[in-house]
């Protein structure tokens, strides 16, 4: 118990205090973190309203494998990056490995499944007649796609979320793919784990308030959201 | 409520937009300049890296990807060509690395000893056993917890080799558990659980300066708990890619002078006893080798 | 007829689904300032033909016209759907203000910031919306979200109309206030108006023209007297209320007075049935007199019978009748002639119509051919 108090006097010191390591690796999560969900947003809500506006066979398999891949396990994921951004995998030439780019490209194959799949749902959701009456109100195609958008705009904000709030506090593929570089791809969970593994559980614990803020803020917005979504 | 709700899709958006934007600095580092090294979690554990890296970025101008990983899976990454450069402390699986021809030009560089430690209590009476065999077996007989890393790190390598030496095969037993995480976390078990365990001074003494772990000191000073670190190149004949100037820079720089004489004064002012012996252009005989 | 113009004219117009012909008209025409209703049983195909006209359902073929012009390509197309404004049965609104949903078809159009906000003004001012603009079109009243509707489909100045049973679901008087609204401003801007519904009287209001559909084909189409009073079928009889619907044999027709058989009884009629047709004979209760003296023949009613009730139904502000004498017949009475007459279950009255109130159908008459009516 001593532990933990100390520690978050400590922790609070270091916040208070601007410490620049601690900051510096809230600021690279974030970046990280949030590049990503960028890249998802662009392919999953792209990809997911495509596939929720269309017909064609084999949709419904198409939708299971999406909503499988919500649920995606980083550690598979970040394996998988590695072996393929080793320097004599296939895409070893890009030398991307040990890069926050490559943080970046493992947290969007986690968010996008997310961000898709929710977009998938929420663009289903709408009601079916909405479709016609904005092309009968004279919308062409993609002034209609973007309506649909708008209109679904709580609950795709509700997915970009938690793609969110699944990358940052995500480990295992960050550590697989970014390796905890100093300064370079070490970010709030992967240094979280080499802090504690340090004895050095101030940081561990500051580091750690961080990502609860993070997630306490996403997850604000969540319910916020979803209370407002009730009364429709 | 409106207010807040589109405050807040502001805020995420100026994110992003901050993210991308800023994600173009820094993040394409010159691919010339890049060295990974592959090394043990007791050297970032211990903090000694922390020290060293940036005097080494700042005198080469390369970027050190310090990527620590158990010895094993340090080695597993310079024999797939993923690390230029490995410092290491796993004396007999690196000789075979280097026969191998997976790596080049191995150089000892310091050492640290690794001792063995338990609860104040020793339920197995294992101080002042004359060695660590003698120890283990005490352990052994006395069936009282003993915590292992298994993650194929140096450690854990030196330690099965004791264990061997000692002719008892602990794996299976009740009283032998494998936590599978870093030294550093390992004595955070141990002190939890109050069980034996083998860990390099070198973390522990970082880590009991923190937090006082409950353990004791009860077996040390044997030649065979040495802890020797080597530096080894990848061996750029048959993984091209590597940077092997960078490799070398690295290399040459640990064993240099100006470096040991950081080695031996590292944790000396924190921790009252220096962490690390530095050994280059020793003989390993003179270390039991 | 005068020589109207047509804005939209369809030809062969067939909608597959599934396999299944689910609309298949020859033709049709919408004339200007024409307000059409569009009345049938469910899955007659009304709201698939108001689809079909703005081209917004697949598997479509035949060709569409507008004021003569063929639409061919989805920018003919678009540019139709940009003369046409739709309110369908649900609201439909956007999840913003009622402002931004009445400005919504103009902002698709790509009008100027002043003018959207004028015209948008005009008609927020038009459906009582003035005061509610800001409010979250999520938080109205089913009424107030139909205003809001009705709001964004005029805006946009259409030249045609569709409505798909806009006012189900809405209580009398909210419905009542928006029809007056909705047909007050299509006769001031002269825009043609095609409206299905279900509610007859809303269509006998409204309309110049009844188009009945059933089975994805229209039946009859005319004035609403016409259709109304003279079905060319069983079908739009019994569709358009006709309660009483009797098989009759024609005895004799002369300078179109005819005197049919209906159950052994003679019934005066007016038709151009010729002697030994087999006929339906239709009669609105409306036109059906209950009285409980025999009003003999100086009534100008030329058919009467003595029959008996033989069950008593509330419609509301009357009472329907049935009244059995050697056929049934459907009567409806007031609340107040009810308790006049003391009239009760099982009482022996007499039951009168006039031969104009006869509309006879040939039994074999068949459903398609059709002529409009003037």
């Amino acid at each position: 118990m001593d532990l933990i108090l100390e520690g978050a006097i400590k922790a609070c010191q270091l916040l208070l205090s601007l410490d620049p390591e601690v900051l510096g690796i809230a600021l690279l999560s974030l970046k990280v973190s949030g590049l990503a969900t960028l890249l998802s947003v662009v392919l999953g809500v792209g990809f997911g309203t495509l596939i929720a506006l269309t017909s064609f066979p084999g949709k419904k398999a198409l939708v299971s494998v999406v909503n499988t891949g919500m649920g995606l396990p980083p550690v598979v994921v970040g394996l998988f990056v590695s072996i393929l951004l080793w320097r004599n995998g296939p895409l070893g030439f890009l030398e991307l490995l040990y890069t926050p780019t490559a943080i970046v490209i493992a947290q969007s194959v986690i968010a996008t499944p997310i961000v898709m799949g929710i977009t998938i749902s929420a663009m289903q959701n709408l009601p079916a007649s909405l479709r016609l009456q904005i092309l009968a109100l004279g919308a062409t195609r993609s002034q209609m796609v973007l309506m649909l958008i708008k209109e679904a705009r709580l609950p795709l904000m509700a997915g970009v979320m938690a793609g969110f709030g699944g990358v940052i506090s995500e480990v295992g593929a960050s550590i697989m793919v970014g390796g905890n570089v100093r300064g370079y791809t070490r970010v709030l969970t992967t240094a979280t784990v080499m802090e504690t593994g340090r004895g050095n559980f101030d940081i561990a614990i500051a580091l750690s308030l961080i990502l609860l803020l993070f997630c306490f803020l996403i997850n604000y917005f969540l319910t916020y959201i979803q209370q407002r979504e009730r009364p429709r | 409520m409106k207010f807040l709700q589109k405050s807040l899709s502001v805020l995420l958006l100026a994110l992003l937009v901050v993210a991308a934007a800023s994600s173009s600095n820094g993040w394409g580092a010159d691919k010339q300049k890049n060295l990974i090294l592959a090394t043990t979690t007791s050297t970032q554990d211990s903090g000694l890296l922390d020290v060293l890296i940036p005097i080494f970025e700042k005198q080469s101008g390369y970027f050190v990807k310090t990527i620590s990983v158990g010895s094993g899976q340090a080695m597993k990454m310079g024999e797939r060509g993923e690390a230029d450069v490995l410092l290491v402390h796993s004396p007999e699986a690196e000789k075979t690395f280097v026969a191998q021809g997976f790596g080049v030009e191995r150089k000892l560089v310091m050492h640290n000893d690794f001792i063995i430690l338990g609860p104040p209590a020793d339920p197995a009476k294992i101080r002042g056993a004359a060695s660590s065999a003698e120890a283990f077996h005490r352990i052994a007989k006395a069936g009282a917890l003993f915590l292992s890393r298994g993650d194929n790190s140096g450690t854990d390598a030196k330690e099965k080799g004791l264990w061997k030496g000692a002719g008892i095969s602990p794996a299976g037993q009740k009283w032998f558990q494998q936590t599978g995480l870093g030294m550093g976390e390992t004595l955070n078990v141990a002190s939890e659980k109050k069980g034996y365990l083998l860990s390099d001074r070198g973390t522990y003494l970082a880590l009991e300066k923190k937090r006082h772990l409950g353990l004791d000191i009860l077996v040390a000073g044997e030649p065979k708990l040495l802890n020797i670190y080597h530096v080894i190149e990848v061996n750029p004949v048959r993984w091209p890619k590597v940077n092997n100037a960078g490799a070398k820079a690295f290399a040459a720089f640990m064993i240099s002078k100006e470096t040991q004489e950081l080695i031996r004064h590292f944790g000396v002012k924190q921790f009252g006893a220096p962490l690390f012996f530095p050994d280059a252009g020793k003989k390993p005989e003179s270390l039991g080798l | 007829m005068t020589q109207a113009v047509s804005v939209l004219d369809v030809k062969n117009l067939r909608v597959d689904r599934g396999g299944v012909q689910i609309l298949d008209i020859p033709s049709f025409s919408l004339h200007a300032k024409e307000f059409v209703s569009l009345i049938g049983p469910n899955g007659a195909g009304k709201s698939t033909l108001l689809l079909a006209f703005m081209g917004l359902i697949k598997k479509r073929s035949g060709a569409l016209k507008y004021r003569g012009e063929l639409i061919h390509c989805d920018a003919s197309w678009l540019e139709l759907r940009r003369r046409i404004a739709m309110v369908l049965q649900e609201p439909l609104l956007f999840d913003s203000t009622v402002y931004e949903n009445v400005a919504s078809g103009l902002r698709i159009r790509g009008l100027g910031r002043s003018e959207i906000k004028s015209r948008v003004g005009a008609y927020l001012e038009r459906f009582n919306l003035t005061d509610m603009a800001q409010r979250s079109a999520r938080k109205l009243s089913g009424g107030e979200a139909r205003r809001v509707s009705l709001a964004r489909a005029f805006a946009v100045e259409p030249e045609m109309i569709f409505f798909d049973e806009p006012f189900a679901n809405l209580d009398a008087p909210t419905r009542q206030t928006l029809t007056e609204d909705m047909d007050r401003i299509i006769r001031e801007h002269g825009i043609a108006a095609v409206l299905v519904t279900h509610d007859q009287s809303e269509a006998l209001r409204m309309s110049n023209r009844i188009v009945v559909m059933n089975g994805g084909s229209i039946v009859q189409q005319g004035t609403p007297a016409a259709v109304m009073n003279k079905p060319v079928n069983e079908f739009v009889a019994s569709f358009v209320g006709m309660e009483t619907i009797l098989e009759g044999v024609v005895l004799g027709n002369r300078d179109l007075q005819m005197t049919l058989s209906v159950a052994g009884n003679e019934v005066d009629a007016i038709g151009d049935h010729l002697p030994g047709d087999q006929v339906y004979c239709c009669i609105r209760p409306e036109n059906v007199t209950v009285s409980i003296i025999d009003p003999g023949r100086k009534s100008s009613a030329r058919n009467v019978f003595a029959a008996r009730i033989a069950d008593i139904a509330s419609m509301g502000p009357f009472l329907k009748l049935r009244l059995e004498c050697a056929f049934v017949l459907t009567a409806y009475v007031t609340c107040e002639s009810f308790a006049n007459l003391e009239l009760a279950e099982g009482r022996e009255v007499y039951a009168s119509f006039k031969a104009t109130s006869v509309h006879a159908i040939s039994r074999r008459a068949p459903d398609t051919p059709l002529k409009e009516s003037a």
